[in-house]
């Protein structure tokens, strides 16, 4: 029964959406963490969706196709004190663009409320539909 | 006498079949509203009815056969129907987005909760004629 498929299709775009917030915080978490476990500074982590088929031919759900470090060049910044200065006082810091991660984040919490609410209203149809025929 | 009963309620049913159809489609839109290049799709509802009780008729007329030997009910001359409530169609773009993504949400917010309330109607109206059909019976 297609209803039922409703609560598949926005489950995944939900695990989707929260997995674009996990790495929305983990982002805005290391904005300034200018060195890692390998040494670097940290780098941005970009989820990519991608529409994937679900148990009807026509809807489809979401999945999280991969998650991808950002692109763009670090921030360089001058701070000679900075133990990890480099011999002109510059220091590396991530590419975390948190103007940009905080317009991600409304982004995936809004998506994420529409899908709850989308579940809600197949539910509500569902137990209405449950109750024909009676008095 | 069971056909009829059938017969009266099976507008309805197939109302909330093709309703429940096209819920899910628009579920899938709004749950693709950030992956990039997807194209928000929709059935033509008419279309879709229009097939529904075509199909359902043509089952309901058309008894099993469970041996070969058995007759051909109808004139073979009657389309064999799929029963497929049609292909959906993309939508039309009102404003694109540069990831190539066709998903207006209000569009489709708008129709979510535009085809949540018509199939509540059916639904009510189904009941309405359980209701008739009930009175009939017990004639009280």
């Amino acid at each position: 029964m297609s209803l039922f498929n409703v609560f598949n299709i926005s489950g995944s775009a939900m695990s989707a959406q929260s997995q674009r917030l996990n790495a929305v915080a983990s982002n805005l978490a290391n904005a300034d963490s200018a060195t890692s476990a390998n040494g670097t500074p940290y780098k941005a982590k970009q989820v990519v969706f991608s529409a994937t088929p679900s148990a009807s031919p026509d809807a489809s759900g979401v999945k999280v196709l991969k998650v991808i470090e950002d692109a763009s060049p670090p921030k360089v910044v001058y701070e000679p004190k900075h133990p990890l200065a480099n011999e002109k006082g510059f220091v590396t810091m991530p590419n975390v663009n948190v103007t940009e991660e905080m317009v991600n984040m409304i982004s995936a919490s809004r998506a994420y409320q529409n899908n709850v609410e989308t579940m809600n209203a197949a539910k509500t149809m569902l137990l209405k539909t449950l109750t024909i025929g009676q008095q | 006498m069971l056909n009829k009963l059938d017969d009266a309620l099976s507008f309805h049913q197939n109302a909330l079949r093709v309703r429940g159809q096209r819920q899910e489609l628009i579920a899938a839109n709004i749950a693709n509203a950030d992956t990039p290049n997807f194209k928000a799709r929709d059935i033509d509802f008419k279309a879709a009815m229009q097939n529904a009780i075509a199909g359902a008729n043509q089952n309901a007329n058309t008894p099993n056969k469970t041996s070969a030997m058995h007759l051909d009910a109808t004139s073979s001359s009657t389309p064999s129907f799929s029963g497929g409530l049609g292909e959906p169609l993309f939508r039309k773009i009102a404003q694109g987005s540069v990831d190539g993504n066709t998903v207006d949400m209000d569009v489709e917010r708008n129709q979510f909760a535009d085809n949540s309330i018509r199939y509540e109607a059916s639904l009510t109206m189904i009941n309405a004629q359980l209701k008739n059909m009930l009175a009939a019976i017990q004639g009280s």
